[in-house]
């Protein structure tokens, strides 16, 4: 099947022009097929019975640690918190020399030269979240203030947040344009688009910012800040990886997919990994294009993983509390 | 047709009709097709004449002004009972509309009556007799056979020659009844249920007409036929009131055990074949006919015998009662013909056999209807047609369709 | 024999003149490949051989015997007995008995404990009562565990809560059973076909000889086990195996008040002449050439699932399979992409694996009905495409395959196929939509897509079929009245509709 010529989305003139002014914006985003509710968290049980076991579990328990952005975004955040965060994030079983590393350290703006320190020398990279994170509440110029903070420190990716009272009052245009000066100020910093889907709702509202984003430069649609509840749900990864293949298609542009929060369990973790294999395939089995924003899941990932190697149970004790 | 319908029901100016017909325009032929005599006989059918060839088929137009409006309205049946062109003062206030539908059908009659009568010759007059035809698509035709038979009085007295209908009748019936399917299906129930309820008005407008002819066609009483058609019309205006009642009755919310919307309805199975059965003759027809048009199926139905008379008058008050041609349709003449061009029909979808008294004739109705699978209801063996007709007949031609949807925000 | 498949995209050629979308090198080392993952047999205990199941006890068949494949490996699994006339005759007398000492003389109430019995003793052996189901028929255990025998239990236990509350269903103050209900089922879901028949068969008071299809007895014998375990009293349900002489003569069986029957239209004809003259009451729930109607608004990634559910669920082996996709011509293009992509994910092969969506045909003449009518698709100038798929080597298989450019003069456009097998059809306006779908002598169930509500009603109200999913396909539910108009059959089963078909009324 040759995919450049198939979308079920305007090409790519059209997405040009649909970004062109907020009516274009309006009618583009507007104009997506809608999701049957029902529909979609039917498809994601279903692929939630896959049977993953043996080598596959295996396989999919090592991706999974590499794809974690291990994160601590607290109020009482320390140097140290961060310092004991970098280390497991470089050797997360100190048991088990095999054990990847994690993708990257997420953490507020102000703590990204301790990661960046910590962290030096190795591929993991440090990212931030930005923009006035989490609610997003105030100007442009203190969002991109932030978000250039954040970048002098050395970010390597940046994790900002929509402005969802925006998106719902139907200012696409000024979401937009937001994301897009936010990215602008990015430099080579990768740019991460949080929608807060729990505060967004609806799946159509969910596609559609997803579209938004992804129209505006993001480089990662992320699902939430992991301090609204839902988080990141099965039914809301499919839409957006729905999205995110549905662009490559239109667009020849490949972004990647973050759910963060609420993924606390190596169960959950490979039900994810199902469904971006069925949705989008395996290009974005990598942790370039999925990363996984969470905290806890790590050790019950490895946990798991001394399960496999050992063929009986572990411990919470048999992990690093950190 | 007589156009002398009282509004109240007294019409007078029908008794004529009650007259014993003389036997001058009564001129038989020898040709007594023997062969259909076996099968007539099972069916209690009268013997069979054939008309003079010479004669020409009947336009509608040339039945009368109701059967004028019909014919145009059959026309453009798609667009259902509004689309009749106000040809009369009923029809001008379409059924669905909440104007007075009980406006006369034919607003001259009561100008019969004035006290000028004595003005005019009181000597003995020769009656002007009806041509008893077929009703099809809205039309009254001859059958295209050219073909008729006697229909006697249960004294063997002469009482009509009606239009002996042939298979090609009952294809040409099929075919007006599946064209007003889509109209008379679609209407509102409401809609259905004025008309039906209207076609009662005019019901009990005949209602002496009726009763001369159950009397005559039957050979009881006078109060008995008078009796039986007050219950036909009762039973029919118990009918029309289920138009929009079935589906409330009959029609489900299922508690499914997932996020799904879930209802079941009634729904119309499409084109009945319905056999009436001979007696009782209009009580009969009536309780046949009527469960399976009120849901909003269209009918091509057999009366069979001298159930022809009362049949034929049931025609001309659906001419004039806004149901739209070929919901109805009325082919007189043998079970035993029609019976199977109609049951083997694979664009009828259910059978009435209730009028079928041969056990072995039903049988092989029932079979061949099998071909298609259509809806069936057989026989009773011993029908009390006065009991408490339940909701069976309506249920037995409705489908229960079930739609899903998910529910969700 | 599993099979597995991978599920890769093939490389975007647009992705490769834009440096970011080109994959890393590692992307051939994330090939997600799943592990086999087989649901033990060890769970299931099937016997070298089984006898009828009459009068509470099993009995050797006089009539020979037959043999139950694994349609998956074409494995002997057992030898079943071949019910003569003359055990059909036994098996109905045991029923006869059974209505009139017992059956019709118990309480509601206590019939219907015996169903809430039935129903729980299905859900206790559920997993095992999958696998049989799996290995007999060739279906995926996914659907035998999580649609099947869900659904089995579900229906039990609905119909066991309306023993004891006929008269409020809505036909009379005191509504009686038939009698004996002489009972035939498909093979396609086999113990779902059976507790549609037996368990609202019983809650009204009836009695019934059953004859499970003759490629799929097992779980119908492991069902009369289940009626002992239950205490049932003998003959209240009674279990003959063979092929279409058994059923003859159980349909044609002069004592037998009821005559249900699942299946082909041509045998529901057969059966439907074969009761005429007869007061035996009859349903019959035949076959379909549904229509599933894409409109252009259509929530296109759930309309995608719902074509896949429609035409993959069960190897396409279901009376009321979207055999016939009509999609608007706007999207037909962007639609049928979808629909091979997903397609392309599909995994074929052992029935047992836990991962696996579509199993083995049933049997080789199903497969080999299905082979022609597809080759007379590519004969008669459809275009025909399939998912890279290898097929296990023994074993009834057939690839997900889809045929365009199909007329509605095409056989694959009217026949029903009963297999993994759509035609796709375009239309222009819901008029025409509404006109093809119509447009069979079938009338058994339809899909509907649109985001439009008031478009939905519309369509749903002018189609022609006892089932319209919108937004969905293939949902069932015990209290969901199902089945068909015109050739698709009469009667409904399911909830208080379904219990019409046992009472006398």
């Amino acid at each position: 099947m040759d995919q450049a010529e198939t979308h079920h989305v305007p090409d790519r003139l059209d997405l040009r022009a649909a970004t062109g002014n907020e009516a274009a914006l309006r009618g583009f985003l507007h104009g997506l097929p809608g999701v049957d509710k029902v529909g979609a968290e039917a498809r994601v049980a279903r692929l939630g019975t896959r049977s993953i076991k043996t080598s596959a579990k295996g396989f999919a328990l090592d991706l999974a640690i590499r794809m974690i952005d291990l994160t601590t975004l607290e109020g009482a955040d320390t140097p140290g918190k961060v310092r004991s965060l970098a280390a497991k994030a470089r050797r997360p079983d100190p048991s088990d020399p095999t054990c990847p590393s994690v993708a990257a350290v997420c953490v507020y703006p102000d703590l990204v030269e301790v990661a960046k320190h910590e962290l030096r020398g190795t591929a993991i990279k440090v990212a931030s979240v930005a923009t006035a994170f989490p609610s997003g509440r105030s100007s442009l110029e203190v969002k991109l203030a932030d978000t250039r903070m954040a970048v002098a420190a050395g970010a390597d990716e940046i994790d900002m947040v929509i402005d969802r009272g925006a998106f719902l009052a139907g200012h696409y245009g000024a979401v937009f344009e937001q994301i897009a000066a936010v990215k602008g100020a990015c430099g080579d910093a990768h740019l991460k688009v949080i929608l807060e889907t729990g505060e967004l709702v609806t799946y159509d509202n969910v596609r559609r910012a997803s579209w938004l984003a992804m129209l505006a430069g993001a480089d990662f649609i992320k699902t939430s800040t992991g301090k609204v509840s839902p988080a990141a749900t099965l039914p809301v990864s499919l839409v957006m990886l729905e999205a995110v293949r549905d662009f490559r298609a239109a667009s020849g542009r490949m972004v990647g997919f973050k759910p963060a929060g609420g993924i606390r369990t190596a169960k959950d973790a490979i039900k994810h990994l199902v469904v971006v294999n069925e949705t989008c395939g395996p290009d974005w089995l990598d942790p370039q294009w999925f990363r996984f924003g969470a905290s806890s899941l790590l050790n019950d990932l490895l946990m798991q993983r001394q399960k496999q190697a050992a063929g009986y149970y572990s411990g919470p004790n048999y992990v690093t509390v950190d | 047709m007589s156009d002398k319908t009282g509004a109240d029901g007294t019409a007078k100016t029908t008794a004529a009709k009650k007259t014993p017909p003389k036997r001058v325009t009564a001129k038989k032929t020898a040709t007594k097709k023997t062969a259909a005599k076996k099968t007539a006989a099972a069916q209690g059918s009268p013997r069979e004449t054939s008309v003079a060839a010479a004669v020409p088929a009947v336009s509608g137009a040339a039945a009368g002004k109701g059967t004028a409006k019909r014919a145009a309205s059959a026309s453009t049946e798609a667009s259902a009972p509004k689309a009749a062109p106000p040809t009369s003062a009923d029809s001008g206030a379409p059924e669905g509309s909440n104007t007075a539908a009980s406006v006369p059908a034919e607003s001259g009659a009561a100008a019969v009556e004035t006290p000028t009568a004595e003005r005019y010759s009181t000597r003995t007059r020769l009656a002007v007799r009806k041509t008893y035809k077929l009703y099809i698509g809205g039309a009254f035709p001859r059958s295209e056979s050219g073909r008729s038979y006697e229909v006697t009085s249960a004294q063997g007295a002469f009482l009509a020659n009606a239009a002996l209908a042939s298979r090609k009748d009952a294809r040409d019936a099929v075919r007006a009844a599946r064209s007003a399917f889509s109209g008379w299906s679609g209407a509102t129930a409401y809609n259905r249920g004025q008309i039906l309820y209207r076609i009662a008005e005019m019901l009990e407008g005949r209602r002496e007409q009726f009763a001369d002819e159950v009397a005559a066609a039957e050979g009881v009483t006078r109060a008995s036929a008078l009796a039986q058609t007050d219950a036909a019309i009762d039973r029919w205006v118990w009918y029309a009131g289920w138009s929009d009642k079935i589906s409330q009755v009959r029609g489900t919310v299922n508690p499914v055990a997932g996020p799904y919307w879930n209802v079941s309805s009634p729904e119309p199975t499409g084109v009945v074949a319905v056999f009436a059965p001979e007696r009782p003759s209009l009580f009969g027809l009536v309780s046949v006919l009527a469960p399976v048009i009120v849901s909003g199926n269209t009918a091509v139905v057999v009366a069979p015998g001298a159930t022809a008379l009362p049949a034929i008058t049931l025609a001309e008050v659906l001419a004039t009662s806004d149901l739209p041609g070929g919901v109805i349709n009325i082919l007189t003449g043998r079970i035993a013909e029609l019976g199977m061009p109609l049951a083997s029909h694979l664009d009828v979808d259910a059978l009435d056999l209730s009028g079928v008294t041969d056990p072995e004739l039903a049988t092989e109705l029932e079979r061949a209807g099998a071909q298609n699978l259509k809806r069936l209801r057989r026989p009773e063996p011993e029908p009390d047609w006065t009991a408490d007709p339940g909701l069976d007949r309506i249920v037995s031609f409705m489908e229960t369709k079930t739609v899903w949807h998910p529910v969700g925000v | 024999m599993a099979q597995r498949k991978s599920s890769r995209l093939p490389e975007n050629t647009a992705a490769a003149d834009t440096p970011s979308t080109a994959p890393t090198a590692s992307s051939v080392a994330n090939l997600f490949e799943y592990a086999p993952a087989p649901e033990s047999r060890a769970i299931v205990k099937i016997n070298p051989s089984y006898d009828l199941f009459i009068g509470g006890e099993f009995v050797p068949a006089t009539g020979g015997a037959l043999k139950s494949v694994n349609p998956a490996t074409e494995e002997v699994l057992a030898e079943f007995g071949v019910a003569s006339e003359a055990d059909v005759d036994r098996a109905v007398a045991a029923a006869r008995t059974a209505y009139d000492r017992i059956w019709s003389q118990m309480p509601g109430s206590e019939r219907a404990k015996y169903l809430f019995r039935i129903a729980r003793i299905i859900q206790e052996r559920s997993r095992e009562l999958a696998v049989l189901e799996s290995i007999d028929n060739g279906k995926p255990i996914r659907e035998t565990r999580d649609v099947d025998l869900p659904l089995v239990a579900a229906h039990f236990f609905h119909y066991a809560g309306w023993a004891d509350k006929l008269s409020y269903a809505g036909y009379g103050p005191d509504p009686k059973p038939l009698g004996v209900a002489a009972q035939v089922i498909p093979w396609n879901f086999p113990l779902l076909m059976l507790a549609w028949k037996i368990a609202p068969a019983l809650a009204c008071g009836n009695t019934v000889v059953l004859k499970p299809a003759e490629t799929t007895p097992l779980t119908a014998l492991a069902f009369a086990e289940i009626c002992r375990q239950a205490d049932l009293a003998p003959g209240v349900v009674n279990i003959v195996t063979g092929a279409g002489e058994t059923g003859a003569a159980l349909v044609g069986h002069p004592d037998v008040d009821k005559v249900a029957f699942t299946g082909s239209t041509e045998v529901g004809r057969g059966i439907a002449r074969a009761v005429a003259g007869s007061r035996k009451k009859v349903t019959l729930e035949l076959g379909g050439k549904a229509a599933n109607i894409v409109f252009d608004d259509a929530p296109i990634d759930q309309a995608v699932e719902g074509v896949i559910d429609s035409i993959f669920f069960n190897q396409g082996q279901v009376c009321c399979a979207g055999s016939r996709l009509l999609v608007q011509e706007s999207i037909e293009p962007e639609l049928m992409d979808a629909l091979r992509r997903r397609m392309e994910t599909l995994r074929v092969g052992d029935p047992l694996d836990k991962n696996t969506d579509v199993g083995a045909i049933n049997s080789a003449a199903q497969l080999a009905k299905i082979t022609e009518l597809t080759e007379a698709g590519e004969a008669e100038g459809a275009e025909r495409w399939s998912p890279a798929c290898e097929l296990p080597s023994t074993g009834y298989w057939f690839a997900p395959t889809v045929f365009t450019n199909v007329s509605a003069t095409h056989r694959i456009a009217r026949e029903e196929i009963f297999g993994p097998v759509l035609s796709v059809l375009t239309f222009r306006t819901p008029e025409e939509a509404v006109a093809k779908a119509n447009n069979t002598p079938y009338g058994l169930s339809a899909g509907i897509w649109t985001e439009k509500g008031s478009r939905m009603l519309a369509i749903a109200k002018k189609l022609r079929a006892g089932v319209v999913w919108a937004n969905t396909f293939n949902k069932f539910d015990p209290s969901s009245p199902f089945g068909g108009y015109r050739e698709s059959g009469y009667g409904r089963e399911g909830g208080a509709h379904g219990l019409e078909a046992y009472l006398d009324v």
